[in-house]
């Protein structure tokens, strides 16, 4: 196998889309992705076996179109990665599968990949090497952590997270209420920018001194975030104006809502970074597209002087391409590979970054 | 001619088995929810028994169900996934088909003429199929469905399902707790496969929906 600049196929199925990339060491080849977005839209969230059922028929013909894309055949590939966790486990067990099938029929290794840290690693094919003291705020659909890298290959921690819903899961729910539609994310963003952000001031959630603490004695959830009382507070926000007949201010509301979400995200990263030595940040995941975040990040990443690197949406938003950036990094550290006999694990820990 | 068959709608298993029907190698579980750990080392398996690779391999076949649904696609991803990097051909085969192989022999040889087979479909309901014996061989007149019990034509019951339900199923004692293997499945397969019959594709026969409800409207505080 070659470890020096190897030849990776990453299959990532563990929530709505069938990815299939292609990376040569740190060089994106092709990063087909299919998503089945549109079939949940009618449900105002990702639906596990309408995913599953989606991942299994998308696999092959994302494959096919990877390979042609990057110009490779699967006899020329140094390794095979895969998804093997966190995630929805119906929708794990197809990209698992498959993957297992491919390693057992062509020979190539495989190599099972934490999702979260895919993240990061996407990091490298646009940019190249991370660097040092780095963490990570991933915010998405399916998640809300800070990480902290001290190598993308075998030191990983989880330093903060959502207790309930993710950022994502927010925005869909709020949308909802809003008679926005799915996703919720871009509708909101759309229309928050013609809305006042400071007309509603919703709660920041977990930001209490019981949960926070000081740097000294941090509270249980200095770095966690929680957004299901945010959904919650708009929810009654909605009723209060219905209740008194006015008018709903829609966009002030999706302005507000937004704004809480950026700050008590970036603040709490922000902490997090500072009280914790990291002076480089990676922003990924599907909501870093989110213009407010982008920029409140950006902002006070530019106050405390840390600098900020996030990657392209294509490359945010769940991909293939992250997994084989992140196989072909452990293959280039050395690791072992994974073997065919591994169980997905839905909630397979950030310190466990392969199989 | 060589086979590779694979099935996951109740158990995980696989074999292979030659143009004449005889099995080089099997490999089948208990149990019925751990396939995506199981099934490709398996196969991996009786490919090193039967000491054959990829190349030697001319078609795989697969159980498209009816079955639970993630075990299901355990083995629908695995034997396109092997029959893409193989370039072989691939067909479907119901799943069910795989015990009235069996059970159309033993019907034939107890002068029955209709049978049903049933497999668990969990949640109090079995997935059924209705078949004739012509002679000791399968002809399926009606299914696969999925229903309760009760709703299954009163006629004898081969399989898992009929073990299950015994109140409702006629159960044949014998096959009450059969359920479809690969190496059964690959044996009706490869009977067609000679004939120059047609097989089925592999899209899986989930036969329910998947259980997703629609959100109403919000209620209004007024
Ligand atoms: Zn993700």
């Amino acid at each position: 196998m070659n470890r020096t600049r190897p030849l990776v196929v990453g299959i990532e199925s563990s929530c709505d889309e069938t990815g299939v990339g292609i990376v040569r060491g740190d060089t994106l080849l092709a990063n087909t992705v299919s998503s089945s977005m549109d079939e949940h839209v009618r449900f105002g969230g990702v639906i596990p076996e309408i995913a599953s059922r989606a991942h299994l028929d998308a696999f092959i013909p994302t494959l096919e179109q990877a390979l042609d894309t990057a110009g490779v055949t699967l006899d020329e590939v140094d390794a095979l990665a895969v998804t093997s966790g966190p995630g929805l486990a119906g929708a794990l067990m197809v990209g698992v599968c498959a993957a297992k099938a491919l390693s057992l029929a062509t020979g190539k290794p495989l190599y099972a990949i934490n999702h979260l840290v895919a993240h990061v690693g996407v990091g490298v094919l646009d940019g190249g090497v991370l660097p040092e003291n780095l963490g990570a705020l991933l915010v998405s659909g399916g998640h809300t952590e800070i990480l902290r890298v001290r190598s993308l290959t075998d030191d990983v921690e989880l330093l903060g997270s959502t207790i309930d819903d993710a950022a994502g899961e927010a925005y869909d729910k709020v949308a909802r209420i809003l008679g926005l539609g799915y996703p919720g994310g871009p509708a909101i963003d759309k229309l928050a920018r013609e809305g006042d952000p400071m007309r509603i001031r919703f709660p920041r959630g977990l930001s209490q001194p019981k949960y926070m603490g000081s740097a000294q004695a941090p509270g249980p959830h200095r770095y966690d975030w929680s957004f299901s009382g945010l959904k919650t507070a708009v929810a009654r926000c909605v009723e209060q104006f219905e209740a008194a007949g006015e008018p709903l201010p829609v966009a002030d509301i999706a302005a507000s809502f937004q704004e809480a979400v950026a700050d008590v995200i970036t603040a709490k990263a922000m902490l997090a970074c500072t009280e914790q030595g990291i002076s480089n940040l990676l922003l990924g995941g599907g909501v870093a597209a989110n213009s407010r975040l982008r920029a409140l990040t950006e902002e006070r990443c530019a106050a405390h002087g840390i600098s900020l690197r996030v990657p392209p949406v294509s490359l945010c938003t769940d991909n293939g391409a992250m997994v084989a950036a992140l196989g072909a990094q452990v293959v280039m550290a050395g690791g072992q590979p994974s073997g065919i006999e591994f169980a997905p694990d839905s909630s397979m820990p950030v310190t466990s970054v392969h199989l | 001619m060589l086979i590779l068959s694979v099935d996951t709608s109740a158990i995980a298993s696989a074999a292979l088995l030659t143009g004449q029907g005889e099995t080089l190698a099997a490999f089948a579980t208990e149990d019925t929810r751990s396939h995506a750990e199981v099934l490709a080392p398996g196969i991996g398996k009786i490919m090193t028994t039967a000491d054959v690779t990829g190349a030697d391999i001319d078609a795989l076949v697969v159980g498209v169900g009816p079955g639970p649904f993630t075990g299901l696609r355990s083995g629908i991803a695995t034997a396109r996934s092997l029959a893409f990097a193989w370039d072989k051909p691939l067909h479907g085969v119901m799943s069910l088909d795989a015990i009235a192989v069996d059970a159309a022999l033993d019907a034939w040889r107890a002068g029955v003429d209709e049978f049903v087979v049933a497999t668990d479909a969990r949640r109090k309901e079995v997935y059924w199929a209705r078949y004739r014996s012509t002679g000791g061989t399968h002809e399926l007149l009606d299914g696969p469905h999925v229903s309760a019990p009760s709703e299954v034509p009163d006629l004898p019951a081969y399989g898992m399902g009929a073990g299950l339900y015994p109140q409702q199923l006629r159960r044949v004692t014998e096959y009450s707790g059969t359920q479809p293997t690969a190496e059964a499945l690959g044996r009706t397969a490869i009977v067609k496969l000679a004939k120059g019959l047609d097989l089925l594709d592999t899209a899986p026969l989930y036969l329910r929906e998947s259980d997703a409800k629609i959100p109403g409207p919000r209620k209004r505080a007024l």
